[in-house]
């Protein structure tokens, strides 16, 4: 038997497995963190920070990605606290002229932002992997994979290994933004 | 073949030879071979000194050593002439003669060549009485200058590998760990953990094998230091890298060079043959039980891999992007095994705790940070080079005294510290101590060891925009905030850059600095946001007159500037007129000259060529109409 841990999330007392993330730990709660790059299926990537949620660790707070973030016996944990509201929007207004899509419009509308005061170009896709990830992780294949670095980053089919892409598909359900057939093509 | 060393004996028993050896030279003359002086005609001098030495037959009498950087860049290529320790600057080959004839036959001085304080005008012959190198406190970078990088013989006879001959046989590793803990060491990569903390960890941590690793990507625009210790005393990092591995209870270590370091990648690869070659380094160093080998890891060109996920996700064959690091990279790091990284200053600082103490170590610095610093210290300054100096110094004897404060007599406006993502320091706390906490309390950060001084020239909107543009190009991508925070706050600094900025950008970049540094994944996100909050902070005032004024009064943004010609001061010499690109200057020899505007690309050629001054550039002010009809050129008086 695995080691329990408690932990506080929300001024609730928890109680689960050591080695679960936070993430883990509040959805075993009951308690809804929004995500948008977590796949329970795949290794936790950590991009989109939209999981952010804010620790108290021997008396000092700091942001960290619930979905990464490993719970440690006597953490205390705020999922919606001013300051992860306050960065979950700025993110949200980063993503939204990109990718104006379903998760992206419904997390705007539930934080509370009606308009984006930045200007990246519509692209819809996010970056958040998971169809690079299932493909690496499950597929074990890497027929899909990121080019480009910083601004330039983007999702492309590996040429050499197009006609094993082709036949797949699977990631097309992953997709937050449906934007993975344009990628694919077909 | 080499004889091996099988015991600490042999180790002082070679020493004794190489040094009774050398002492049959008289003079040694030392080349510094620093990227700086070769890229300055180093090489070419080096083959006319050694041409000249053999011409005037004193083979054997004289040494001639290429050593590593020195630190004088400004003044390369440079020789230093022991035992005197005269320094010569700006040696060409045509001044080798002399050299020889002078300094290395007759005992005198070539007053040329000597260092000349723009002061007082006195020339300062001895290098250690050389105002940039008098207020230095030179540990790590003691020996660069006096010894060849490629000759573990050289390191041996200046006491090398004796820190590990102690360390093996005379140490358990929890006690070097004591020891390195007690002396305060923190992290010179700029994040200041506590390197025997962080050694411990590692060697806690479950999980065999562990690594221990150099990092030298240093990719700080206008940073050397880290170069200049892999070009110029291998050992000194390879030694400590050894001990450290003995301590931590790694079998395997690795040197991550950044591609552009070629000569780095050299040395160091030439300093580990040589040590397994005299088994300081392999199976059974020194005839102990314990083992070890390096391999040396070529970056493939990408700024983010100096962070430390990054650099050792590089090492296992993939992409150089950082993970989260919840569990440290101490603890799960290479292949998801304890690893434990440290810069290549941090490395070469550990063969000296060990053998001079931790209380030595200690008693240089301040409280909170001990021992020295090494600083590239670049831009506005007289005297740019390699300063080492203690910590707890304050930057305004780094920039005034060693430095020589600013070039061509201009004011001071401000310097940054710690790299690209460090923040800009203004004047009124020049009086603040090098230090990790007291730089961090000023909105900067040590880093690795950057700095830039920065003169009334420099416009702080613009200097905050080309910092965030080179983030831009150097973040991976990976995360929301620093990709998409990058992208939108190079958007609106070019555009406030351009004359097109809104007071309400004021609130927008604050609030994307704020979810950066918060809630980036790595450090490149999070510090990223110090240039433009320091330059927001400090120097709020430039910002405010180039979105309302669309004012730069450092006259650096080229959309908020004009040319213009002073009617009272031109002499009609026609010289601006001829020289303009794009035919934009009217008037004739009889007649002072005037820009049309319309035309104009400002692209300041007119400024530069003019002779009398008679070119202004102006900004956020109306540019005076030009002269109406012809005006005849008024002549100077005599």
């Amino acid at each position: 038997m695995k080691k329990m841990v408690s932990l506080e999330i929300d001024g609730k007392e928890v109680k689960v497995e050591e080695g679960k993330t936070i993430l883990e730990a509040a959805k075993e709660a009951g308690i809804e963190i929004p995500t948008l790059c977590y796949h329970e299926g795949l290794k936790p990537y950590g991009a989109c920070r939209i999981c952010s949620v804010e620790i108290e660790r021997k008396g000092r707070t700091r942001i960290v990605t619930s979905c990464c973030y490993p719970v440690e016996e006597g953490l205390k944990v705020k999922t919606n606290s001013e300051k992860v509201k306050k960065i979950r929007r700025t993110i949200i207004e980063m993503l939204l002229p990109i990718s104006p899509t379903g998760p992206i419009m419904s997390l705007a509308k539930e934080y509370g932002v009606e308009k984006s005061r930045f200007s990246g170009e519509r692209t819809y896709c996010i970056l958040c992997g998971l169809c690079v990830r299932y493909c690496a992780e499950i597929k074990k294949e890497n027929a899909i994979t990121f080019v480009g670095r910083g601004a330039d980053r983007k999702v492309a089919v590996v040429p050499e290994k197009a006609d094993v892409c082709a036949m797949c598909r699977e990631c097309y359900e992953l997709c937050p933004s449906g934007k993975i057939i344009d990628i694919i093509g077909y | 073949m080499v004889k091996r060393i099988n015991s600490p004996e042999d180790l002082e028993k070679l020493r004794n030879e190489i040094i009774a050896k050398s002492k049959a030279e008289k003079h040694v003359v030392s080349v510094c071979m620093g990227t700086g002086c070769i890229a300055l005609g180093a090489d070419v001098m080096m083959d006319a000194l050694e041409k000249e030495v053999e011409k005037h037959g004193l083979k054997g009498k004289v040494e001639i050593k290429k050593v590593g950087c020195v630190g004088f860049c400004e003044q390369g290529p440079i020789i230093i002439i022991y035992p005197e320790e005269i320094c010569y600057l700006k040696v060409k080959p045509e001044d080798v003669p002399d050299i020889v004839s002078k300094t290395l036959v007759e005992g005198k001085i070539v007053e040329r060549l000597v260092y000349t304080d723009p002061n007082t005008g006195e020339k300062i012959p001895k290098l250690g009485e050389i105002p940039f190198y008098k207020h230095q406190h030179r540990l790590l970078l003691a020996n660069n200058g006096r010894i060849d990088p490629r000759s573990i013989e050289d390191y041996i006879a200046v006491g090398g590998y004796k820190a590990l001959a102690k360390a093996l046989f005379e140490m358990k590793p929890e006690e070097i760990i004591e020891e390195i803990k007690a002396s305060n060491l923190r992290g010179r990569g700029g994040a200041g953990f506590p390197t025997g903390i962080k050694w411990e960890t590692t060697r806690n941590a479950p999980g065999e094998p562990k690594y221990v690793i150099v990092n030298c990507d240093e990719g700080d625009p206008g940073a050397f230091m880290d170069r200049a210790l892999m070009e110029g005393n291998p050992h000194s990092v390879l030694e400590g890298l050894i001990i450290g591995a003995y301590a931590i209870g790694a079998h395997e270590g690795f040197v991550y060079v950044r591609e552009e370091y070629p000569m780095a990648a050299e040395n160091i690869s030439l300093a580990i043959k040589q040590a397994e070659e005299y088994g300081l380094l392999g199976e059974n160093i020194m005839g102990s039980n314990f083992s070890f080998k390096v391999t040396v890891h070529r970056g493939a060109g990408a700024f983010v891999s100096g962070e430390s996920s990054a650099l050792m996700t590089a090492i296992e064959g993939k992409v150089g992007e950082p993970r989260p690091k919840y569990i440290h990279t101490a603890v799960q790091g290479i292949w998801n095994k304890p690893s434990c990284l440290n810069n290549v200053k941090t490395w070469a600082c550990v063969p000296l705790i060990i053998l001079r103490g931790a209380e030595w170590f200690r008693s240089i610095g301040t409280k909170g940070s001990s021992g020295t610093m090494i600083f590239s210290l670049v831009g506005k300054v007289n005297n740019t080079g390699l300063v080492e100096v203690p910590m707890g110094i304050t930057l305004r004897d780094i920039i005034f005294k060693i430095g020589g404060g600013i070039r061509g007599g201009k004011k001071f406006k401000a310097v940054q510290t710690g790299g690209p993502s460090g923040g800009f320091i203004p004047e009124e706390l020049l009086d603040t101590p090098v230090d990790f906490d007291e730089l961090r309390k000023v909105g900067s950060m040590m880093g690795s060891g950057g700095m830039v001084v920065m003169d009334e020239d420099t416009c702080m909107v613009d200097a905050a925009r080309y910092f965030v543009d080179f983030l831009l190009e150097e973040s991976c991508g990976k995360c929301v905030p620093c990709r998409e925070g990058l992208k939108e706050l190079s958007r609106i600094l070019n555009n406030i850059c351009r004359g097109e900025g809104k007071e309400e950008d004021i609130q927008l970049i604050e609030d994307i600095c704020e979810t950066m540094s918060e809630a980036s994944l790595c450090a490149l996100g999070r510090t990223a946001v110090n240039p433009v909050l320091t330059s927001l902070k400090y120097f709020r005032e430039e910002w405010d007159e180039h979105i309302k004024d669309k004012k730069c009064r450092a006259k650096v943004c080229k959309a908020l500037i004009n040319y213009y010609i002073d009617p009272e001061l031109c002499q009609a010499c026609t010289l601006c007129l001829r020289e303009c690109p794009v035919g934009a200057i009217h008037g004739d020899k009889e007649h002072v000259h005037w820009i049309d505007q319309d035309k104009c690309i400002k692209c300041g050629t007119c400024y530069e060529v003019c002779r009398f001054g008679a070119v202004k550039k102006i900004s956020g002010e109306p540019i005076p109409p030009p002269p109406k009809g012809m005006k005849p050129i008024r002549k100077r008086r005599e």
